[in-house]
């Protein structure tokens, strides 16, 4: 090839404790080329755009500017090489203007000049083809302009290689197409672009060459005009690694948990789910796949309870069908009432009505245990706070993806944590810290966490350990539905079939498991069903013991795929 | 951060990492090392401004010494300590639920001081009419009124607007002030805003002694109140709420209920130590009636980490130091202000020992390397 070379990295390996982000990456920039970094997400790819714009620093591994060997330890460093970074999530000051953004730090010669600054930001604007009012404050801008703004503050900088961090994710169809003619416009002009995408179309339509990152390590760079999707997903997700785990055919699985066009709007009235439907049937895994934040966080929590829905039915079965009636969730009244409306039967199967009764003898009957349900109970959990879906008797266990900031207090013992779900349990004031004493000791006894003492803050305890005490105390209340997040997230491969062992227990009692994963070769393995979804909606239903790892891989990242009829 | 092979990289000279855990005793060890400092530092001071004892420098004991002789000299002395030391931690333990519950109420003072206000205008109207007995308890009532009130306004605003509860209660301290100086132009005609002491509307003494009452009340509210945190339902839900809203959300605590019925105890346990100052000891209100103690009862509590039975032990400390310096003035005739910056030192010392608790410092080429991916900050 002709062009310059711009930018090299040469084994370039960072860890984190014993987490190797990148491993002995080699990476080559040229001049007026878009390389596009395209990985699954915690392969690497951020970790990797941050030590060349100064936000970390390489433990191993060199990095040449123009030729020159170049030592990068702050943004600012990375200015004076002419990198500069994009990233997700904008770093800027609402109350400044644009302008006013886009000076911010940097040192020149002479007096402070808005006029100057504004005319050289106008000039900038100009060039590439950006729109842009120097003088808005960021505070009215939308998120597109503030992505300019994130822009033009680097190529005011004299920016020559720009990486960008996911510039899409935030951007609707029309914005995306008027960034990649910019992109376009600054290539010409003879700039390096590194943008970090798991958009396949986005790669395609773009980019010139394409880095492929799996697992911290650089697969392999090809240019995109020899390339096709199947090719890029195939490196993207690698050959299916075979893991191992018991899975079992569902024991009559029948619909446990029906969720019919869910719409959820965030607070800024942008779309995170659209449309959802599905049924989780007790005795299987329903997998849920996606590209993280396409909106698996805000399906989970709108089924807790944790998210006010736009629209959508969430209907519970409760399996009551020749179960006796208690008192545990259910008022006099209510049992009454239902008992008006014909739903229990007697052991003999004759219709049960308590018509004329007293209140004690009512009581007494269905104490007796000879009052049972006719049907399965059906129960709408839209609009309920989780402590009503609990007071309904829904047993609904959920795993977040946010351990210690959601599921856990991270500075209580886990005795304490064991109560959290429990505490409220009779009408004293006060705590009765035995019950989930011996929870406790159950839970380090049979899934073997290691901790110094019950009452050691559990933050202190190491990832896999955290994990086995949420799930330990979710499982610990018999759930009909069990929904996990990511709940093998960081764990070591032990902690983590341990994880998994305790998911297939629950799927042989009967309970509806609902696991949200990012490692394709997971969700193969264990879930029995799979649900991929994209950028809010359902893009796919497969069958986990046929579908392939690559289909799974273009149902998650094709966004043109979204909204084709359920598999 | 040292682990590069480049050699021009050079590892900073000293750079500090976060402890994940200490050890008790060496946390005390730490706060010990401090306050031993800062008594040396306060010697120090002391030599360059007071002459008599660059005059004859062994007089640095009688300097030292001061802070024993301040509380302990005399049975007067002891009593007024202990009595001190009540009333501020009454105001502190007033504040430890709200502050465990992460919201921090700065407004004690003007708590306090309605609660005050609110017993003494009862004493002003009703205090000749009513027997005692219903007259104390109607005081009492008004004082636990009018310091709820106080903090469940802010509450009710953070609750509904997520207001910043920390500017919104200061603020309510000046409200208060204004309201009280408000009523003091009503109430004393003459136009000398000086309302003379009640006559009526006094706490008896127990055991002959006047204080007695007020630290045995205060002493049941402390043990009163560790329980409550430690072992009742509400207080786990203020530690769950004050550690994490959205572990609250996910477990259905109703925060913003726990919010309000949080500060509203907050606000009326500040009514209580108001009574008590009003009802036990002062017999009137002023605009100072609280003199600054719903402030510095923010460092107690924060001094005994939200622990009430802890806060005896700060509450204590800060008044050996208040009583020592006031010693000091007297014994070496020096101004006000000498004491002042006393007591300043070794409070800085104090509070800036808990850097040093929680965080780890590390010199370049020292053994204690910061493993990849500590969080280390230059």
């Amino acid at each position: 090839m002709e062009k310059q070379l711009a930018l090299q990295m040469r084994g370039i390996t960072k860890r984190f404790g014993p987490v190797v982000a990148n491993d002995h990456v080699d990476l080559d920039v040229y001049e007026g080329e878009i390389l596009a970094i395209l990985g699954e997400n915690g392969c690497g790819k951020t970790t990797l755009m941050n030590m060349i714009s100064g936000i970390y620093f390489p433990d191993e591994g060199k990095i040449f500017v123009d030729g020159h060997e170049v030592v990068i330890r702050s943004p600012k460093d990375a200015f004076q090489h002419g990198i500069g970074m994009i990233h997700q999530h904008f770093k800027l000051v609402d109350l400044f203007t644009a302008a006013e953004n886009i000076v911010l730090g940097v040192k020149e010669e002479g007096r402070y000049n808005l006029k100057a600054i504004n005319a050289k930001v106008a000039q900038i604007a100009e060039k590439y083809g950006f729109h842009i009012d120097p003088q808005k404050k960021i505070y009215d801008m939308s998120v597109s302009e503030k992505q300019t703004v994130e822009i033009i503050k680097v190529l005011y900088r004299g920016a020559d290689i720009l990486i960008l961090d996911e510039p899409t994710a935030v951007l609707t169809p029309q914005e995306i197409d008027k960034l990649f003619q910019v992109l376009r416009r600054m290539k010409a002009d003879g700039k390096s672009i590194i943008i970090i995408t798991h958009k396949l179309n986005e790669v395609l339509a773009v980019s010139d060459r394409v880095a492929i990152l799996r697992k911290g390590e650089h697969i392999a760079t090809v240019n995109t005009a020899e390339t096709n999707e199947a090719q890029l997903t195939e490196m993207m997700v690698g050959k299916k690694v075979d893991l191992n785990i018991d899975r079992e055919l569902p024991r009559s699985p029948a619909p446990r948990l029906v969720v019919e066009g869910l719409n959820l709007d965030d607070s800024e009235g942008l779309h995170v789910l659209r449309d959802i439907s599905f049924t989780a049937n007790g005795g299987e895994i329903l997998g849920i796949a996606g590209i993280a934040g396409s909106g698996q966080r805000e399906l989970l929590e709108s089924i807790a309870g944790l998210q006010p829905l736009k629209s959508g039915k969430i209907i519970f079965h409760n399996p009551k069908k020749d179960k006796p009636v208690t008192f545990f969730h259910k008022s006099m009244k209510r049992v009454k009432e239902l008992g008006a409306q014909g739903a229990f039967h007697d052991r003999q199967g004759k219709p049960v009505s308590f018509d004329g009764m007293a209140t004690g003898a009512v009581r007494k009957w269905v104490e007796s245990g000879d009052v049972l349900f006719k049907e399965d109970e059906i129960i709408d959990l839209r609009d309920k706070t989780p402590l009503q879906i609990r007071e309904l008797g829904v047993r609904l266990s959920f795993v977040p993806e946010d351990r210690l900031g959601m599921g856990l207090v991270g500075s209580m013992g886990i005795t304490d944590n064991m109560m959290l779900r429990s505490y409220r349990k009779g009408h004293a004031g006060f705590l009765d810290r035995k019950k989930p004493r011996a929870l406790a000791d159950e839970i380090i006894h049979e899934l073997e966490v290691v901790t110094p003492g019950v009452n050691t803050p559990v933050r202190r305890l190491s990832g896999g350990n955290v994990q086995k005490v949420l799930v330990g105390r979710e499982i610990a209340f018999a759930p009909k539905v069990l929904m996990a997040a990511y709940p093998v997230r960081g764990l070591d491969i032990n902690s983590s079939y341990t994880i998994y062992h305790l998911l297939n227990k629950q799927k042989e009692n009967g309970v509806a498991v609902i696991f949200v994963g990012e490692d394709l070769d997971v969700l193969l393995a264990l879930c029995d069903r799979i649900l991929v979804i994209n950028s809010g909606s359902i893009t796919g239903l497969v069958d986990a013991r046929t579908v392939t790892k690559e289909e799974i891989g273009l149902l998650m990242t094709r966004t043109d795929y979204a909204r084709k009829e359920d598999a | 951060m040292s682990l590069h092979h480049a050699s021009e990289v050079r590892e900073p000279l000293m750079h500090l990492s976060k402890r994940s855990a200490i050890h008790p005793a060496k946390a005390w060890a730490i706060r010990l090392a401090a306050i031993v400092l800062g008594l040396a530092v306060c010697g120090l001071v002391a030599f360059l401004l007071i002459e008599k004892i660059q005059e004859k420098p062994e007089k640095i004991w009688d300097f030292y010494n001061a802070f024993i002789k301040g509380s302990f000299s005399t049975s007067r002395k002891f009593w007024k300590f202990l009595k001190n030391l009540a009333i501020l931690l009454g105001i502190a333990l007033a504040l430890t639920p709200a502050f465990r519950m992460r919201f921090w109420n700065t407004g004690a003072e003007g708590q306090t001081l309605m609660g005050v206000l609110g017993a003494i205008a009862v004493d002003f109207y009703w205090g000749e009419a009513l027997p005692e007995p219903l007259l104390l308890a109607l005081m009492l009532l008004a004082a636990l009124l009018c310091g709820g009130i106080w903090a469940l306004i802010p509450a009710l605003c953070k609750a509904k607007w997520n207001t910043n509860e920390t500017l919104f209660t200061l603020m309510m301290n000046y409200v208060a002030t204004f309201v009280v100086s408000y009523f003091l132009v009503i109430w004393v005609p003459n136009g000398s805003s000086s309302l003379p002491k009640m006559k009526t509307g006094k706490l008896p003494s127990v055991g002959g002694n006047d204080y007695l009452l007020i630290i045995l009340v205060v002493l049941i509210l402390t043990v009163g109140l560790y329980i409550y945190l430690n072992y009742s339902k509400h207080g786990y839900e203020i530690n769950v709420v004050g550690e994490s809203v959205r572990t609250a959300q996910y477990v259905g605590i109703n925060v913003r209920k726990v919010i309000i019925r949080t500060m509203l105890l907050s606000g009326m346990l500040c009514g209580l130590t108001g009574y008590l100052i009003a009802a036990g000891l002062d017999q009137t209100v002023t605009t100072n009636s609280v003199g600054g103690q719903g402030f510095t009862a923010i460092m107690v509590s924060w001094l005994g980490k939200f622990n009430p039975l802890a806060m005896i032990v700060t509450s204590g400390l800060i008044q050996l130091l208040n009583q020592g310096a006031a010693q000091i003035s007297q014994d070496f005739n020096v101004s006000g202000a000498l004491p002042d910056v006393i007591t300043g030192i070794i409070l800085f010392f104090i509070i800036g020992s808990e850097f040093f608790i929680n965080y780890q410092i590390h010199f370049r080429g020292g053994k204690h390397a910061v493993q990849a991916g500590g969080e280390a900050v230059k």
